[in-house]
């Protein structure tokens, strides 16, 4: 740790050192494309033309980034006063089937109207199903990283359970009939890039802002680094800890509200595939800085992206795109040695 | 409703509550060594395909079996590499091995979707031979069931009558103590996660070879979450993981007789019973600050002095 310290390394160094480091999990999915007979080379062309070479591709890689910067921001924001917050992926579920409520409530309401409340009852929703791990951890009862995580699964199978039981479409009992046009959010350039992408970076830009330069952000940094010294200081630890959790829920409601709005229109079982989980990783890989944040979502994103062209053209199942993603994230994770810059 | 019925699904719940006790049992090891695997899900998927394809193409199932405990063990070995020797984030290294477990498992499962195979033996249980035909067809189970509860004892009698057990809660407590008593946490922990990789392997064997007896991507459906939840409901206790895992089973024989009995309640509220009734334990718990999770649970152990 001491070591860290004094070599700490400019901002070139750290970006050089994550390349390297994406390039070498590139090198061990090559090798597995490899093993079930197909041309890695190829797969690496085909990914980077499609995710970079074109406008449709790029505008793709923002799209799918989206949700990953708000639940990654989800995490970043509590992680500030120590609480590590697994529960994005339920947050997100709850914060979307409150949207979807509203949606299916005032469809003849304008979109001036609908769309805000929408955003503002997912908030609410995410915020609900994150205050009760951020209470239970407020109050001494519960830590909040098992309670969060349990709770992921609740929020997805309530979530099932309001389609099949009350919101279900006429023709498809998986999914809710398509949002109306109201209660969509608009989108740019031709593209499937939406709103949500808007909502994402000022909330980035909003997070670093707090942390940096408001009383609240020093507080909660206090608490972050020793929670007794804070309380002896006079700053509310349980009121902090309660009311950060819960913002954390509700920033990762809204991302559950901007992909069923701004991305599938609709409301269906599962929808959100990890996207939670993905957040936390990135949050984590990132070590809660804004523009880490920023710069993972974009990796995994086009990852992801470039998982779905893979289906399409290659012989190897959408899935595999998850092994490519866990290289990167194990590759980080291990922080390979050989990479660490020598002491000055 | 008959009592065939009801025999029936309480066949079924077994069948479906084997491959969790099993993944459960492997988390009680890991967890006491003080460390949380979050990937168990991606674990179970790899051994599950890894299995169900050595039985397709070997047509031996108990060969399948060895090789999806294998698979498991592999699994958290890489687990180990990145959070004992590379002192990585547990949690997020385990959510990177769910991720890696969900490729993997497409990829290795890929060529026998749809593929029938021979699926474990089912041997009926003895005593049962003079029923009538249409009741011992529902009480025949292979023999990982048989040897589910055995092997929880065995776990139990590891973890709490044998001196690697002592050494492997020592480490789960207090890696700097362990280290002063003359243990290598290092190791210990690379050994409960061997050990409970290939428990978990079994588990996910069962899913696939004997339960199901196909594959499908995601097909373990959120069990390594609800064993993650059931070991701390079974508050990291081999032989009351039997208990939580009953409570599954349980919970889905519930939802299948009330069904099959024309009650209208949804099967998404029965399946967060399991979450629920953890997270209420942990409240209660809480309340009675009787907590007994290994002290050192989650920590990184970054060698002692």
């Amino acid at each position: 740790m001491q070591q860290r310290a004094d070599t700490y390394p400019k901002i070139l160094n750290v970006v050089v050192r994550y390349l390297l480091m994406i390039l070498l999990a590139f090198l061990l999915f090559g090798l597995i494309v490899l093993i079930f007979g197909e041309d890695p080379i190829q797969s690496y062309k085909e990914i980077f033309t499609f995710t970079l070479g074109s406008t449709f591709g790029f505008s793709e890689v923002i799209v799918t980034m989206i949700p990953m910067l708000i639940t990654a921001l989800a995490v970043a924001l509590p992680w500030r006063v120590g609480l590590i917050n697994i529960g994005g992926e339920g947050q997100l579920y709850i914060g979307a089937a409150f949207a979807t409520w509203a949606a299916l409530t005032f469809q003849n309401s304008p979109a001036w109207i609908l769309l805000p409340l929408m955003m503002l009852l997912s908030m609410l929703g995410g915020a609900l199903w994150a205050f009760i791990p951020g209470y239970l951890r407020a109050i001494g009862l519960v830590n909040e990283t098992i309670v969060t995580l349990l709770l992921n699964p609740v929020g997805a199978m309530l979530v099932g359970f309001l389609i099949f039981g009350f919101w279900h479409s006429p023709v498809d009992n998986v999914k809710t009939a398509n949002f109306v046009p109201a209660a969509l959010l608009p989108t740019f350039f031709g593209t499937r890039i939406h709103l949500g992408l808007v909502i994402a970076l000022v909330l980035l830009a909003l997070f670093w802002f707090v942390m940096k330069y408001t009383r609240w952000g020093l507080e909660m940094r206090a608490i972050g680094g020793n929670p007794q010294a804070a309380r002896r200081n006079g700053i509310p630890v349980k009121g902090y800890l309660t009311i950060v959790m819960s913002i954390g829920g509700a920033i990762a409601g809204l991302a559950g509200m901007a992909m069923i709005s701004g991305f599938y229109r609709v409301l269906s079982l599962n929808f959100s595939l990890n996207v939670g989980y993905m957040g936390f990783l990135i949050s984590w890989l990132a070590r809660g800085q804004p523009i880490g944040i920023l710069l993972m979502s974009f990796v995994v994103a086009l990852i992801i992206t470039a998982g779905n062209l893979m289906q399409l053209t290659r012989n190897l199942p959408y899935a595999v795109i998850n092994i490519l993603l866990a290289f990167t994230l194990f590759v980080v994770l291990a922080r390979p040695a050989f990479f660490k810059r020598k002491k000055a | 409703m008959s009592l065939l019925a009801i025999l029936g699904i309480l066949s079924s719940a077994i069948f479906s509550g084997t491959s969790l006790l099993y993944a459960t049992l492997g988390e009680v090891i890991h967890q006491r060594s003080g460390i949380v695997n979050l990937g168990l899900e991606g674990l179970l998927l790899v051994s599950a395909s890894a299995g169900f394809a050595a039985t397709s193409v070997s047509g031996n199932p108990y060969l399948g079996v060895l090789v999806a405990m294998l698979a498991g063990a592999l699994m958290n070995m890489i687990f180990g590499y990145l959070v004992i020797s590379r002192q990585a984030n547990q949690l997020a290294s385990g959510l990177a091995l769910m991720f890696f477990g969900f490729g993997l498992s497409a990829l290795i499962g890929k060529a026998y979707v749809g593929a029938r195979i021979n699926g474990l033996p089912r041997i009926p249980l003895p005593g049962l031979s003079d029923l009538p035909i249409l009741y011992t067809s529902l009480f025949k189970f292979d023999f990982l069931i048989y040897l589910a509860i055995p092997v929880a004892f065995l776990v139990w009698w590891l973890l709490f009558r044998t001196r690697w057990g002592l050494g492997l809660r020592a480490v789960g407590e207090n890696t700097d103590t362990a280290f002063a008593s003359g243990r290598n946490p290092r190791l210990i922990r690379f050994q409960a996660l061997f050990t409970g990789g290939l428990l978990a392997g079994l588990g996910g064997a069962h899913l696939s070879i004997a339960y199901t007896m196909n594959w499908s991507e995601y097909m373990t459906g959120g069990r390594g979450f609800i064993a993650v939840a059931l070991v701390i409901f079974s508050r990291w206790q081999p032989l009351r993981a039997i208990a939580g895992a009953l409570l599954f089973s349980g919970a889905i024989a519930f939802q299948l007789l009330l069904q099959s009995a024309g009650v209208q309640i949804s099967p998404f509220l029965l399946e967060t019973i399991p979450y629920v009734l953890t997270i209420l334990v942990l409240i209660f718990w809480g309340g009675t600050r009787k907590h007994p999770a290994p002290a050192s649970l989650g920590r990184v152990y970054y060698g002692s002095e």
